[in-house]
């Protein structure tokens, strides 16, 4: 990437804001709040891009959606939530707004009060709060295809299979290696609960931020001798647990990594230390599938490819953007099947997440067929119960290990409403119904 | 304490002071500025990345590695010179705040240039050094963190043989003493901080390639500062011997407060435990073990 490719890009992100500002009645807009500089910008670049790709191939091949243009402006945050915040304010006056994603926890956290009274939703794909599922106490707030505690059972049942059954799982020892963060403490309880109810024996190590040091927590893991260790990291912290695992002799092919220790980025750094090191996903990375091959043929071809490095087109951050891209696009289509093909406003694109069905027949008939399973979308369950897989290192390229695995969704869902309707009571917040989910805001 | 905890205990230790060690490294780089001008350059971290960057970027592109090496170090010096020349010059005789700050903005645009010239993209950094770790009497040895402590004692021995025997060394050290002696006996200050950035330079290529190894070339490397800062309290921030010395206590004690004090307070400790241990020694000792006592007349 060089510096004219930068003023270049630069250019062309100061005139989407400028057109986005003149927004047209037939144009659907989506504010990004994205990271491409700063610590965590090699995922910011390859989520985004695979966003912004997927957009691009909506509008180039399809002239939009149903005839309405998609049309996007990006605003830097650097991953901080204070910048997040600040975009946001300076992004929500545009009209036309389907949705926003700005892929951080944080930042997610920070925008809840506030998209919830401008009724707009607010896309968490494979991260932000569990209880956020609940579609009764957060109307607008969709963490898509996996929910922290759906990932750690999914985690759990693949090392079951491992194991050749849960039952199998009494007597073993996992220890959880967790980011010293509120994203890694997260699914503290869940894993827990998960011990007690399989009677597997849990230790679960904080790591401190940023992690670029842990050999005190690998060698506690070594005396501990566990059967497996799941990585639950973010950033630095992931290539340096392998890297350290090596050093303290535990073997990689028994670490499992958590969807955000899932990428390219994770692995490469920590070289051979990395095979053999397995990590859960939602969406399949590579460029064999046909809508990525699209992107490539359509987006690329016409010069307007948003990752500078095209190698990293397939990788697993460009495909979760492609998916996301998708998702949004999908519900944004979902609703103008009801709402009519125009300019939706956010609470008629919430109503369209909320319907938002894609069965394995329409993910092939969007060209994603193996790249991600399906999705279940409701008023009720926002979520949507994706399904996972698990993908394997061999120092060169992820390659899939498992078939799509479906988390236990019957037995996280009331713990889920349990920690939702206490956020319910403590905010004043009145429980939806079924009825209130299809009144609709349309002006 | 039975045979196999009293062996573990001696192999967090060890664990410890090696990467006590890599923290030094960053440290001398704090120090060797510090000792001649006066300025805590909080840029040596950023520097730290933009050594590593550039180096393993050149790689990527195909350049050889000893080729890699000579024009990284290249690039650090005219970096450097640039600095002194543009930044330090133009603020001399300004308050040590001042040029704290001045630093820490520099950190800032250093950071940007990295990701401005090499892009945003997470590097892996091979230097050829195994890391499959050997048995010693029951106890595992990372062989990489060996030979970067071995650097760090060549790269010490190396700068102590020049502080005390070369002409330029001397000079370092009448500048250290008292810059207003040094300027009347005909010194030339802006060639002597030039140099020096350039020596801080030389040490943040050395920490870039071990660090880059390690945790891989991408930004984070910056934040390896925050673990020389402890450091550089305990040990003194002139002294390359306090960076040493504080290095190896700070690693020791923070690994063994992890495994041994962490689970009594719900683990994660050894990011403030380090700070902790060098308030202690500031409140007790506020030049550091090994820093020079300043004596002021009043």
């Amino acid at each position: 990437m060089t510096f004219f490719s930068h003023l270049r890009k630069a250019a062309i992100a100061t005139a989407f804001v400028l057109g986005a500002t003149a927004v047209h009645a037939d144009e659907q807009y989506f504010p990004l709040q994205s990271y491409r500089v700063g610590p965590y910008a090699a995922g910011g670049t390859g989520f985004f891009g695979g966003f912004i790709d997927y957009l691009n191939l909506i509008n180039i091949r399809d002239g939009g959606v149903n005839g309405v243009k998609l049309t996007w402006s990006e605003g830097e945050t650097q991953y901080e939530v204070e910048k997040g915040v600040e975009v946001y304010e300076r992004l929500k006056s545009n009209p036309g707004i389907a949705a926003w994603n700005p892929l951080s926890v944080g930042i997610a956290y920070a925008m809840i009060d506030r998209i919830t009274d401008d009724k707009v939703p607010l896309i968490t794909i494979n991260h932000g709060r569990t209880d956020t599922t609940d579609g009764r106490v957060f109307p607008y707030v969709f963490p898509l295809l996996l929910n922290p505690y759906s990932e750690t059972s999914g985690i759990v049942n693949y090392i079951a299979s491992k194991e050749g059954g849960l039952d199998k799982l009494k007597g073993k020892k996992i220890v959880v290696l967790y980011h010293g963060s509120p994203y890694g403490k997260e699914t503290i309880p869940i894993y827990e609960l998960l011990a007690q109810k399989y009677g597997f024996e849990l230790s679960q190590i904080e790591v401190p931020h940023p992690g670029n040091e842990q050999q005190a927590q690998w060698l506690t893991i070594r005396r501990e001798h566990p059967d497996y260790v799941v990585l639950r990291g973010w950033g630095v912290m992931n290539p340096v647990a392998l890297k350290t695992a090596q050093k303290t002799g535990f073997p990689a092919d028994h670490i499992v990594g958590n969807v955000w220790s899932n990428s390219e980025e994770d692995v490469i750094p920590a070289g051979d230390a990395a095979k053999g090191y397995t990590a859960i996903t939602t969406q399949a990375s590579g460029e064999q599938y046909p809508v990525v091959q699209e992107i490539v043929k359509t987006v690329y071809g016409a010069g307007k490819g948003n990752l500078e490095d095209k190698s990293r087109i397939g990788s697993v951050y460009h495909n979760l953007g492609i998916v996301n891209g998708i998702l949004n696009v999908e519900a944004v289509r979902i609703a103008q099947a009801k709402f009519g093909n125009r300019t939706l406003t956010g609470d008629e694109v919430r109503w369209g997440f909320e319907h938002l069905k894609l069965d394995p027949a329409r993910v092939e008939a969007l060209g994603a067929k193996d790249l991600f399973h399906s999705i279940n979308v409701s008023w009720y369950n926002h979520e949507g119960d994706g399904y996972v897989t698990f993908q394997q290192w061999d120092g060169k390229k992820w390659n899939v290990v498992s078939d799509w695995i479906a988390p236990d969704w019957k037995l996280l869902r009331p713990i889920i409403e349990k920690s939702s309707e206490a956020y319910a009571k403590e905010k004043g917040i009145k429980i939806r119904t079924a009825e209130d989910a299809e009144a609709v805001v349309s002006n | 304490m039975s045979y196999y905890d009293f062996l573990f205990v001696i192999e967090v230790l060890v664990g410890g002071l090696l990467s006590g060690v890599m923290y030094s490294l960053v440290a001398i780089g704090f120090v060797l500025i510090y000792k001649t001008s006066g300025v805590l350059n909080f840029a040596q971290g950023s520097m730290v990345l933009f050594a590593a960057l550039t180096f393993v970027s050149l790689v990527e592109r195909g350049i050889p590695f000893a080729l890699s090496l000579l024009i990284t170090f290249a690039v650090m010096v005219a970096l450097g010179f640039t600095i002194e020349r543009t930044v330090l010059r133009p603020l001399v005789n300004r308050s040590p705040m001042t040029l704290f700050m001045a630093t820490l903005g520099l950190s800032y645009i250093i950071e940007g240039a990295a990701q401005l010239l090499w892009g945003t993209q997470v590097h892996g950094l091979d230097l050829g050094i195994d890391d499959t770790p050997f048995e010693v009497g029951g106890i595992l040895i990372s062989s990489f963190d060996l030979l970067a402590a071995g650097i760090a004692a060549a790269m010490v021995a190396g700068l102590s043989a020049f502080f005390s025997w070369t002409r330029i060394g001397l000079a370092f050290r009448a500048v250290a003493d008292d810059q207003f002696a040094a300027l009347a006996v005909g010194l030339r200050l802006p060639r002597i901080w030039g140099t020096v950035w350039t020596a801080a330079g030389f040490v943040a290529l050395v920490a870039g390639l071990l660090w880059g190894a390690r945790l891989g070339v991408q930004f984070s490397l910056s934040l390896i500062v925050l673990k020389a800062l402890p450091v550089l309290v305990l040990g003194g921030f002139d002294s390359i011997l306090g960076a040493i010395v504080g290095g190896l206590i700070i690693g020791a004690s923070e690994k063994l407060a992890e495994v041994y004090l962490g689970p009594f307070v719900g683990g994660g400790i050894e990011g403030w435990f380090a700070y902790a241990l060098a308030l202690v020694v500031l409140l007790v000792r506020p030049s550091g073990l090994f820093g020079q006592k300043t004596v002021e007349r009043v």
